[in-house]
């Protein structure tokens, strides 16, 4: 055996294989991803963030260069900002707000025994399945009067005078989108609600039955609490990705008619799509994730103070 | 809540209301799709909104699959969700290995970072990413799209990955160490086999990702000989857009793959996300 | 065949301490039972032995060959897991003759090694199952099959019983003496459960929070146990141990009776005294050193434990043979057998009676 060796000898070699199992091998196996990460996202962000400083014009190739805060204050002065983040905001809370409910519904509902429940459970959790860019056209086409039913419906229900496209009104086009993103996000919730749901121990719900527990009493003092970290960290890691999320608003009304419905992300992508200004563009992104920031620190703090866990 | 506590009927017929409810509201627009798609051209107008078409052709997806390009978009959108299903469920692995197995300086950092990506917005970075991206000439070319995709599913499906690891004890490979193996032997002959169905699950939520990607896509690609299929759709849609029956049919097809990946995973999607709940 | 030795073995995670100056030597074909309650370190101690877990200082020997450094698989050890560790997508012989695989052994060869500790375990009609169609006592049997078809130097076995029911476990207890007798190597086996520590072992490790505290045959550490730790860990009902201050011909119990015992203490103090429930005895009045009533009474045929309470002196057990007419409110006078019982220090170590 060749790895004999006396005692002397053998300690920085003890060393040397502690090192190399706990300090070396884990990176050979993790080196691929953080390349990636690296070099795909780190980089590029940080690239990005020195544009929001610049002006990176590609129609205007020969006036760029470093602006100081120029962009921010063109932003402070944009009406379409301004109007980009109430957009946001309504548009997150309306989206969440309905996911989140009809999601914890489909999700109790479930959690409980009925004929035939793996099928409908698979049913229900198609929509989340289908690709973004098609649910959204297939919205877009559903509220076009020509093709699609639901303006009939609406018209018939006396909720719109007439049978026409709501999302060519400004005042009612932010409907479409969000109809779109429930509809495409009750799956998400459902299942990560039903997930906490299925953990919560049945010996709890046998234990509160022997002690005499309505059912609501067994909703209110033994579900809700043990969904509540879930719901926790679920809602707010679902607020930033939907205030992110372009693509259902950039495919179904482009931001139109007349910006009612163009939030941040969209505001970004146009502007870097369709103007070509990256200086701009990628100012309006790091006002939007200073204002996630923002946000997730309040709820950070809030959690701090609220549960005392 | 499985008790011999009798429900009323009330309750019952009310469960069972709410539950087609849900199934109708899921349903419904993928009905729409796929009942546009078969209506004849002829009668899209004058039954456009009737629930069930008098007649019905497959006449739009022929013309769909013959004599467009979305035969050509499908098959570039294959080759994109493949490729990166495939390379990312590998670097994932080994990084989602690495989580599960080792505590090693650096860990929290590395997990740190890896979350961080998954919430600051993505079109932050679209500006870079073309610049770099035309820089090497890489513009149009599915490779990029590929690189890009990748590297943005990474952190996820490594937290996927992990959870999967997590869940095969730690015994089975220490005992394989004992019987002879090496750490990558034991990996190789005793996890790998074990974690199968995850790394399948894996694929498939990344192969559904790259499938619906859009706005990078739009930004990257711009000939038509390399575009994917949610761009060609979108070329095609503000082309022709009154083509109802055939956009739809392109829709259908769109929807096939997705859902095909959809069934194969849907049974892991509680159960995986339930294993890793009970641990939390 | 092997001879382990550990010399000033120590265990830290980061800066934390578990474990350090572990001294032993194990005799080649020798049975060493780890013995102590959970949290000791016998587990982490076992796993160190089979290189599953780093040393982090002192010298490990096998045959006089240094090999802290030496990766698991070149130890030739076998180890039987607590959770049998069995692989789920193989079956019984490819999970027996998976460490001849990976050794690139003759096909025929590794065939007739498997099939022989198949039948020696009575294994030999369920080779080609899968371990999750077998039962708990199966899937031990297999798990054991996987270390005897290594003919490894040492076998280790970590807590190997600990998942069984208690009619089993007594069947594979025997089992495993009988193993240990045919092949006659080196095993260590790791338990919280003293029957199986006395019942197997050629010698006894007793450890307690990361240090040994006594090493011996299970009748030195019955009869003579070189603390009060091991004193109360060994032996089943637990020793009574009673306050003590050094007096005049012996030492006096709280009540004011004087034992004689303790004449040879030297210059150390006796502080407590310790008696085994089967060395009380219950005698008539005038007999007896302890007076006070049963509170409970066990009856437990082969056995009677009279739990009692002696009035300024505290609770006793005592254990009497077979049945004894005593029920739970009598009177009750005990007497101790002074030959065997034991005296200790205010630092719990034991003092040569």
């Amino acid at each position: 055996m060749t790895a004999i060796a006396d005692s002397a000898s053998g300690e920085p070699r003890a060393r040397g294989s502690f090192y190399f199992r706990y300090m070396v091998e884990p990176y050979l196996y993790l080196s691929p991803a953080i390349i990636l990460i690296a070099l795909v996202m780190l980089v590029p962000l940080a690239i990005g963030i020195s544009y929001a400083f610049q002006s990176v014009n590609l129609l205007r190739p020969f006036q760029s260069g470093w602006v100081g805060l120029e962009n921010f204050q063109t932003l402070w002065n944009d009406r379409k900002f301004w109007l980009a983040l109430t957009n946001t905001f309504w548009w997150t809370l309306g989206s969440i707000t309905f996911q989140f409910f009809l999601g914890l519904g489909l999700a109790l509902l479930l959690n409980t025994q009925f004929y035939g429940k793996r099928l409908v459970q698979a049913l229900v959790f198609l929509p989340w399945a289908v690709p973004t860019f098609l649910s959204a056209l297939t919205w877009a086409w559903l509220f076009n009067p020509t093709i699609g039913p639901l303006p009939h419906w609406l018209a018939a229900l006396g909720i719109l005078s007439e049978p026409f496209n709501i999302l060519g009104d400004p005042n009612l086009a932010m409907w479409g989108p969000i109809t779109a993103n429930v509809w495409f996000g009750i799956p998400f919730f459902a299942i990560t609600l039903l997930a906490a749901l299925q953990s919560i121990p049945g010996e709890l719900y046998e234990a509160a039955e022997i002690d005499g527990a309505s059912s609501w009493q067994m909703f209110t003092k033994i579900t809700l609490p043990f969904l509540a970290p879930m719901i926790a960290i679920t809602v707010m890691l679902r607020t930033i990705w939907i205030a992110n999320f372009a693509d259902l608003i950039f495919v179904m009304t482009g931001g139109g008619p007349a910006n009612s419905t163009q939030i941040l992300s969209t505001y970004i992508f146009t502007t870097a799509f369709r103007k070509l200004d990256f200086g701009y563009a990628s100012a309006i992104a790091v006002a939007l994730l200073g204002l996630l920031l923002i946000y997730a620190v309040i709820l950070l703090v809030l959690r701090r103070k609220l549960v005392k866990i | 809540m499985r008790t011999l506590r009798q429900s009323s009927p009330v309750a019952v017929t009310g469960k069972y209301l709410a539950l087609g409810f849900y199934v109708l509201f899921a349903l419904f627009p993928l009905y729409w799709l796929a009942k546009i798609a078969i209506t004849p051209d002829k009668l899209i107008f004058t039954e456009g909104t009737a629930l069930v078409p008098s007649r019905f052709t497959f006449e739009n997806f022929r013309t769909v699959l013959l004599q467009t390009d979305f035969l050509a978009y499908f098959r570039n959108s294959l080759v994109v969700s493949i490729g990166t299903a495939a390379i990312t469920t590998c670097i994932a692995a080994a990084a989602g290995y690495a989580f599960s197995r080792f505590d090693f300086r650096g860990k929290r950092l590395v997990i740190a970072v890896m979350l961080i990506t998954q919430m600051f917005p993505l079109l932050m970075i679209i500006a870079p990413i073309y610049k770099i991206v035309a820089a090497l000439g890489l513009l149009n070319s599915l490779t990029s799209l590929i690189i890009v995709y990748t590297a943005f599913n990474i952190p996820f499906a490594t937290f996927l990955m992990q959870s999967f690891f997590d869940g095969i004890p730690k015994d089975l490979e220490e005992a394989g160490m004992i019987d002879g193996c090496t750490r990558f032997e034991a990996l190789r002959k005793i996890i790998l086999p074990l974690t199968l169905p995850g790394l399948g699950a894996t694929l498939g939520f990344i192969f559904t990702a790259a499938w619906s990607e859009l706005l990078f896509a739009l930004m990257l690609i711009n000939s038509n000989e390399t575009m994917t299929f949610p761009v060609g759709l979108l070329t095609f849609v503000s082309k022709f857009s009154v083509d109802w029956g055939q956009m739809m049919a392109a829709g259908v097809l769109a929807l096939i793959p997705s859902c095909l990946f959809f069934i194969f995973i849907q049974r892991y999607l509680v159960q995986g996300l339930t294993s890793g709940a009970v641990k939390g | 065949m092997a001879r382990i030795e550990l010399h000033n073995i120590a265990k830290a995670y980061g800066s934390v301490e578990v474990m350090r100056d572990i001294n032993l030597t194990i005799e080649d074909g020798e049975f060493i039972v780890l013995v102590g309650p959970s949290g000791c370190g016998k587990s982490t101690l076992l796993r160190m032995i089979a290189g599953l877990e780093p040393i982090t200082d002192g010298d490990f020997r096998i045959d006089g060959a240094r090999m802290n450094e030496i990766p698991p698989r070149d130890r030739d050890m076998a180890m039987v897991f607590q959770s049998y560790a069995l692989y789920p997508h193989m079956d019984v012989s490819r999970n027996m003759g998976f460490s001849l695989e990976i050794r690139k052994a003759q096909k025929e060869e590794r065939g007739r090694k498997v099939a022989e500790a198949a039948q020696t375990l009575g294994l030999a009609s369920l080779t080609e199952r899968l371990p999750r169609a077998l039962s708990g006592g199966q899937r031990q049997r297999v798990a054991m099959g996987r270390a005897i078809v290594r003919d490894p130097s040492a076998f280790l076995f970590d807590e190997p019983l600990s998942n069984l029911d208690a009619a089993l476990r007594v069947e594979m207890r025997l089992e495993i003496a009988r193993l240990h007798q045919r092949l006659n190597a080196t095993m260590i086996y790791v338990t919280h459960d003293q029957v199986e520590a006395l019942t197997l072992a050629d010698r006894i490790v007793v450890l307690n929070a990361g240090d040994i505290q006594q090493v011996g045959t299970p009748l030195d550490l019955y009869e003579r146990p070189s603390n009060k730790f091991v004193a109360q860990f060994i032996g089943s009902p637990t020793m009574n141990i009673l306050g003590v201050v050094q007096s005049e011909g012996g030492v006096k119990l709280k009540d004011g009776t004087v034992l004689n015992v303790g004449s040879e203490t030297g210059q150390r103090q006796a502080h407590e005294l310790g008696v085994r429930p089967e060395h009380l005895d219950v005698v008539a009045e005038e007999a007896a050193h302890m007076r006070g009533v049963a509170e409970l009474v066990e009856h437990l045929g082969s056995d009677t434990n009279i739990h009692a309470k002696i009035p300024g002196v505290g609770p006793v057990l005592v254990r009497q043979h077979g049945h004894f007419p005593m029920k739970t409110g009598d009177a009750v006078n005990i007497a101790v057998d002074l030959e065997k019982a034991h005296l200790f220090g205010p630092d719990g170590v034991r003092l040569a009676a």
